[in-house]
């Protein structure tokens, strides 16, 4: 059940097993040395004054505000979402994050503390973080999420059997998610750090685009590396490819390991200049953190009171 | 929302530690040229960043003396050993001041600070370290024991990498135990003085390195003085020929690094969007000012009209303004001179029938700027094609097959770089062994190393610089 927008080269690569193979390994390479050169030399800009502000803004209202701890409790839930509302009480002008990101079960709580406010509560699933289980469980795991009142699902993909080469598997997974989420925007962690190679990043963002993914999303976390500058690069070469292609505008989320607002900087310039001004938005570019959001509200409070106040000033969490 | 407009992040200019005047360096000390000064002027404002003494006859004569003096007395002499010793702290002296330099590079030459400061004040510092370390083991270089140095080496070096260019001439040429006369270039004369104060900085025996600044006549003295070993020459094609026939039939040793028409090759089974990079880093890096720029872009039809729409997307994310900016990536262009050969080139090429396409970014009023500039639908026979642009002004060819590509590839009278981008290892290395180049780069473009030899076959010069194979270009053997 392809896209019915699709381009007839498009919806032809997913007619079977056999077509997406071919046209996911027909897909240009990625050359390793050149996509890290790039990212490196991109992540020199200099951005100040102004424009550090506006990305710090912007930034902070792309934060996916993510606890995903064994842990967790509805409690830790319930301070998340009043940090997500008001992330810096002495500064009410402080835009609000775009989503908070928490476990299915704990879905329910975060949904009731963050009605009526516009931020979404995204719910991974699919037996997070490895997705190692039936498909029954997996979509029973959606569910919950949805009838939860999830606003957005975070999948992850069978790696297991991505790098055995089974594509169609991964992709009508993909597609039964996206059925099952309904009106949910659905979100397809490709786990880039156990995919080995820039070539597969590729492969797997254009199987995750292909099946209807709204964003792919670089990790779960859970693995090490988690989002890099290179990866997020690959990614967003995918979707600009994929607006080029359909005229559709699909997002990109970087996730776990992006601590600080001199690295959020580095994304949004890569955003800005790879993928282009129109991803600069919610909508269309989020970050997976947990710890970024508070780095990025004291860089904000020093741009505007001239000095450095220090974490005691910001909430933590 | 607001578009991601990045605010000004401009570089000190302080930090360059500007004069108000410069003198020529001869026998270890500034002094008063004997020629009419020349102002240098910062090509990004047309201001006038400083007056600089140049060098006369007599002050040329002085010159060779000094160098012949010290070859003679001090540097010939002297044990591999210690002169290595001179070059290490030369560099590390580099290192130091490399953000004085590297900004001072960038007012007077106009290109972006990035690039002065990320690839040519390292490369700068990394070939004297390179070659003190061949200083005390020329024994061991291939060319026999004891190989001698030649004794005086007039060295002239163009405006587009003034201190690289530098350093890829007195590196080799004082590791080897020469003495050296350079020349830099009339427009970009005072990072080489600068570098004359480090040399006096790190105690280099008075002689060995003289700095003498001026215009092309200048050079044409330093040609045809007798008491030159060797002329070490890099710039436009045209000089070199004129070189060339002034030093034939005398003793002189000459190596020549010219112009060139490269050739940067997409297959169809190439990483597209790091080909892109590497077209867009063959062709605007230094504004086009490099003599191995990729400024002949052949790519397979079947690839053609993907590759140029991501291209000209990329291109538009290129940044031209103050080069002074961090976020600049593409500066100005070197003298009024060369703006207007690169304008009257592009208008050839659109009167010739090739399509022209300009990057829409804003143009700053003043100082000398030419937007990154693309021509598609190029044919062989056009000058785009044939003749040396030196600016950011891409050609677009295409081929069918790789037959074609090798022999649209060869077809120049220039033969100093290529690229070749496909992910067939195998492909690679038949293409590269049927290109006529000094240098090939494989799914990468301008890279550069002291390690590795550079020069060109046919009109692109003789002789390499840099690695093992650059040292025989100073050694009598």
């Amino acid at each position: 059940m392809s896209a019915p927008t699709l381009p007839a080269a498009l919806a032809d690569a997913t007619r079977d097993d056999a077509s997406l193979r071919r046209f996911l390994h027909g897909l240009p390479g990625v050359d390793q040395v050149g996509v890290e050169a790039r990212a490196t030399a991109l992540a020199t800009r200099s951005i100040k004054k102004s424009s550090k502000l506006w990305a710090i803004d912007t930034a902070i209202s792309m934060v996916d505000l993510t606890t995903l701890e064994g842990a967790d409790t509805h409690g830790k839930v319930r301070a998340l979402t009043a940090k997500a509302k008001r992330p810096d009480p002495d500064h009410p002008d402080t835009p609000q994050v775009a989503a908070v990101c928490v476990y299915p079960d704990l879905a329910a709580t975060a949904v009731e503390g963050l009605t009526g406010t516009g931020i979404g509560v995204a719910s991974v699933a699919t037996a997070f973080p490895s997705g190692r289980s039936s498909r029954q469980v997996k979509l029973a795991d959606v569910a919950l999420a949805v009838e939860s009142g999830a606003s957005e699902v975070d999948m992850v993909i069978d790696r297991g059997a991505f790098l055995e080469g089974r594509y169609g598997a991964v992709f009508e997974e993909i597609q039964a998610v996206k059925a099952a989420c309904g009106g949910a925007h659905l979100k397809v962690i490709l786990e880039t750090g156990e995919l080995a190679s820039y070539d597969n990043v590729r492969r797997a963002s254009w199987l995750a685009l292909l099946a209807g993914g709204d964003f792919i999303k670089t990790s779960t976390g859970k693995v090490s590396p988690a989002a890099t500058l290179p990866v997020t690069h690959v990614m967003l070469q995918a979707v600009r490819d994929w607006y080029t292609a359909t005229g559709e505008l699909r997002g990109v989320k970087p996730a776990g390991g992006i601590r600080t607002t001199k690295d959020a900087i580095k994304y949004l310039v890569a955003v800005h200049e790879v993928a282009g001004e129109q991803w600069l938005t919610p909508q269309l570019f989020r970050f997976g953190a947990s710890s970024l959001l508070n780095d990025l509200l004291m860089q904000r409070r020093t741009q505007h009171d001239g000095h450095y106040s220090g974490p005691d000033y910001v909430a933590v969490d | 929302m607001p578009a991601f407009d990045y605010a000004p992040a401009p570089e000190s200019r302080d930090l360059a530690n500007l004069k108000p005047s410069y003198r020529p360096f001869i026998g270890g000390e500034f002094v008063d040229g004997g020629g009419e000064p020349l102002k240098s002027v910062n090509p990004a404002t047309e201001e006038v960043l400083a007056e600089v003494g140049t060098a006369d006859a007599n002050d040329l004569d002085a010159a060779v003396r000094a160098a012949r003096t010290a070859f003679e007395k001090t540097w010939g002499p002297m044990p591999g050993s210690e002169r290595a010793k001179y070059l290490f702290r030369i560099a590390r002296l580099v290192q130091e001041r490399s953000r004085e330099l590297a900004v001072l590079e960038t007012l007077d030459n106009g290109k972006p600070i990035t690039e002065s400061r990320d690839s040519d004040l390292p490369l700068v510092a990394a070939h004297f370290f390179y070659h003190a370390g061949w200083a005390d083991k020329l024994d061991y270089a291939g060319y026999g024991p004891g190989p001698k140095p030649l004794g005086v080496a007039g060295q002239i070096i163009p405006w587009n990498f003034p201190l690289l260019m530098l350093a890829w001439k007195i590196a080799p040429a004082l590791a080897t135990g020469n003495t050296v006369v350079l020349k830099p270039a009339e427009t970009t004369p005072l990072t080489a003085l600068v570098f004359a104060d480090i040399c006096r900085q790190a105690g280099l025996p008075a002689g060995v390195v003289n700095i003498v600044p001026g215009a092309g006549d200048l050079g044409a003295k330093l040609v045809s003085h007798p008491g030159v070993d060797k002329i070490a020459f890099t710039g436009s094609t045209e000089v070199g020929k004129l070189i060339q026939r002034e030093v034939a039939g005398t003793p002189k040793r000459l190596t020549l690094e010219l112009g060139g028409k490269a050739a940067n090759v997409v297959f169809d089974d190439a990483p597209l969007d790091q080909a892109v990079e590497g077209i867009v880093n063959g062709i605007f890096f230094n504004q086009g000012h490099v003599c191995c720029a990729g400024s002949r872009l052949l790519v397979q039809e079947s690839v053609a009209d993907e590759l140029l729409e991501k291209l000209r997307h990329r291109i538009s994310t290129l940044r031209l303004g103050d080069p002074l900016d961090k976020n600049t990536d593409v500066g100005a262009i070197n003298s009024r001179e060369q703006l207007d050969k690169i304008r009257e080139l592009a208008e050839s090429g659109e009167a010739e029938g090739a399509q022209r396409w300009t990057s829409p970014c804003p143009v700053p009023d003043r100082g000398f700027f030419f937007a990154p500039t693309v021509f598609s639908g190029v044919h062989q026979s056009m000058r785009i094609a044939r003749e040396e642009i030196f600016g950011p002004v891409l050609s677009v060819l295409t081929f069918r097959t790789p037959d074609e590509a090798v022999a649209k590839a060869n077809n120049t009278p220039y033969g100093l770089s290529a690229g070749i981008w496909s992910e067939k290892g195998s492909r690679i290395l038949w293409m590269a062994n049927r290109l006529r180049a000094g240098v090939v780069w494989a799914n990468t473009f301008n890279r550069f190393d002291p390690a590795a030899p550079f020069g060109g076959y046919q009109e692109s010069g003789f002789g390499r610089e840099g690695g093992r194979t650059g040292l025989e270009g100073y050694l009598d053997v």
